[in-house]
């Protein structure tokens, strides 16, 4: 089968922008949908979020189906918190079956920053394990050595924290993921261009496309609230002074601001090969954003 | 060394509510050390429960008390043929596997556990323990410079530390160190690192199937404690 759409584009010199939805909690997915509508011709691909922050939601791979359906491109994120790898190559296999074929391997939250506490944890494998997995599927082998039935071939990425406070030990495993297989990585929210710069100086030498995770934050409240409870996120004190300077009611507009800035800046200066925008709950500003970045809504979909 | 903590006093108020005799059974090993089930544990106990009876005023258990020097050796057991008699239950201070031993010693016999078994660990600090051993089977510290990312690391990752490690501690816990920052500085130190660097597979579940056996590889004749010769 051809290569993905958006893995045609990743092979592309094209500056890429991805978004991410987080799924409801509950069946009712109307708002999701109306989501994929809004950014499914804004973006390059969708990310459908898996559980994140381990809370129970809607599932990524249903959320990929009404991307598909809507006919948008999907990135399946999965993580290892939930299934062992029985249940993570059933998804796979499904997931490929209805051509959801870009995959973002992650190894997932712990289930202690979540919403079910006691609940039993998987981690059967890790996100190194994850993309070696799915080279060993496309090699038409199972897990166990068995024989798959069909060719498979999947688009896969990883995540990267370029601004965690200790980057050694996250670059040898950045480098693991990179053997393994990754072709993208979607990293952790940035907030500090120099940390990116840094970061792209190291991973320039290897061919991969780096997409530099922007999160948008609504207040300087949201953003302390998240350096202490979501993981994987530092928000530097200049941006949250930032935050905190604005007046009451338009810390998102702030916030929109900012990501705009971001996003100007890296495509500018070329530091990276896209961003992936994570609106957390406010997907709808995600087309804003884009607009005053000044980035052109996705005109190779139009075509 | 095996740790654990005493349940709570109502826990144990409950469970014993259908026996009238009660023999609270400490552990000298494992469960003395973590103060969990010692002799000075069944003494504490002991006492907890007459106060709490007297208070309450309408029950009519009677307590006795022992501390075998180990609960989860059928030899340590036999000392316990005369006394189990006179009494209606055993309320073990002993971890997990006291219990089941004497719940396989003695058959008819009602066996309660006093206590939550947590984890293998040892000491930090006075009066604190920590988890250090998840018991699987497939020992890899020679890879990870002496300190087990499957007991230590939240997820049991094989290959390097999660995002969420901020400050050197763990998302799941800010209160404990992350693992694999521990990992990785003692490989640096002991030039190691490569290592770390190391693809490390999905681990092997059936290096313990549960429940698993162990068989001496030491001259049978010497081991063997079979019942046809207890």
């Amino acid at each position: 089968m051809a290569n993905s759409l958006f893995e045609e584009k990743l092979n592309s010199n094209e500056f890429l922008v991805t978004t991410e939805i987080g799924p409801p909690k509950g069946a009712d997915v109307s708002e999701m949908v109306h989501h994929i509508d809004l950014l499914k011709d804004n973006v390059d691909a969708i990310n459908i979020t898996d559980h994140q922050s381990s809370v129970m939601r809607f599932p990524s791979l249903g959320g990929c189906l009404l991307v598909k359906e809507r006919g948008g491109e999907p990135i399946l994120q999965v993580t290892c918190r939930d299934r062992n790898r029985l249940a993570l190559q059933a998804d796979l296999l499904l997931a490929y079956s209805r051509d959801i074929c870009n995959v973002l391997c992650l190894t997932g939250d712990s289930i202690d920053v979540g919403d079910h506490k006691e609940a039993k944890p998987v981690f059967d494998a890790d996100s190194v394990q994850l993309l070696r997995m799915i080279r060993t599927m496309e090699s038409g082998k199972d897990m166990s050595g068995e024989d798959l039935k069909g060719a498979l071939k999947f688009c896969i990425g990883a995540s990267v924290h370029p601004e965690a406070d200790f980057i050694e030990p996250q670059l040898i495993k950045f480098e693991k993921k990179v053997a393994a297989g990754a072709q993208f990585f979607q990293t952790q929210g940035i907030f500090d261009l120099a940390s990116l710069r840094r970061f792209m100086q190291y991973a320039s030498q290897f061919d991969v496309r780096i997409l530099a995770g922007i999160i948008v934050l609504a207040s300087a409240r949201m953003a302390r609230y998240m350096n202490d409870n979501v993981p994987g996120i530092i928000v530097s004190e200049a941006i949250i002074d930032e935050l905190a300077g604005v007046e009451k009611g338009k810390g998102l507009e702030k916030g929109i601001e900012i990501a705009a800035r971001l996003i100007k800046t890296i495509k500018e200066e070329n530091l990276c090969h896209g961003v992936h925008i994570m609106a957390v709950g406010n997907e709808r500003i995600v087309p804003e954003i884009l607009e005053q970045a000044k980035l052109p809504s996705m005109p190779t979909k139009a075509q | 060394m095996i740790v654990a903590e005493q349940k709570p006093l109502e826990e144990i108020r409950r469970m014993i509510i259908p026996y009238e005799r009660v023999l609270i059974l400490g552990c000298g090993t494992c469960m003395t050390v973590c103060d969990a089930g010692g002799e000075r544990e069944v003494s504490f106990l002991h006492s907890a429960l007459r106060v709490a009876q007297a208070k309450s005023g309408n029950e009519t258990h009677t307590f006795s008390e022992y501390t075998l020097k180990r609960q989860c050796d059928p030899e340590f057991l036999d000392v316990l043929d005369d006394k189990i008699d006179d009494v209606d239950t055993v309320l073990s201070l002993g971890c997990g596997i006291g219990v089941q031993a004497l719940a396989e010693r003695f058959p008819a016999l009602p066996v309660l556990p006093g206590v939550n078994t947590s984890f293998m660990g040892m000491a930090k600090e006075l009066g604190v323990w920590d988890e250090r051993c998840a018991a699987c089977g497939d020992c890899r510290l020679e890879e990870t410079a002496g300190i087990c990312p499957i007991t230590r690391c939240t997820k049991g990752i094989l290959n390097g530390p999660c995002a969420g490690t901020k400050n050197g501690k763990c998302e799941a816990n800010k209160d404990m160190d992350c693992a694999w920052v521990l990992i990785y500085k003692r490989l640096e130190r002991l030039e190691q690192l490569e290592k770390m660097r190391r693809y490390y597979p999905m681990r092997n579940f059936r290096a313990i199937p549960r429940p698993k056996r162990i068989t001496s590889k030491i001259s049978v004749d010497v081991v063997d404690v079979g019942e046809d010769n207890g």
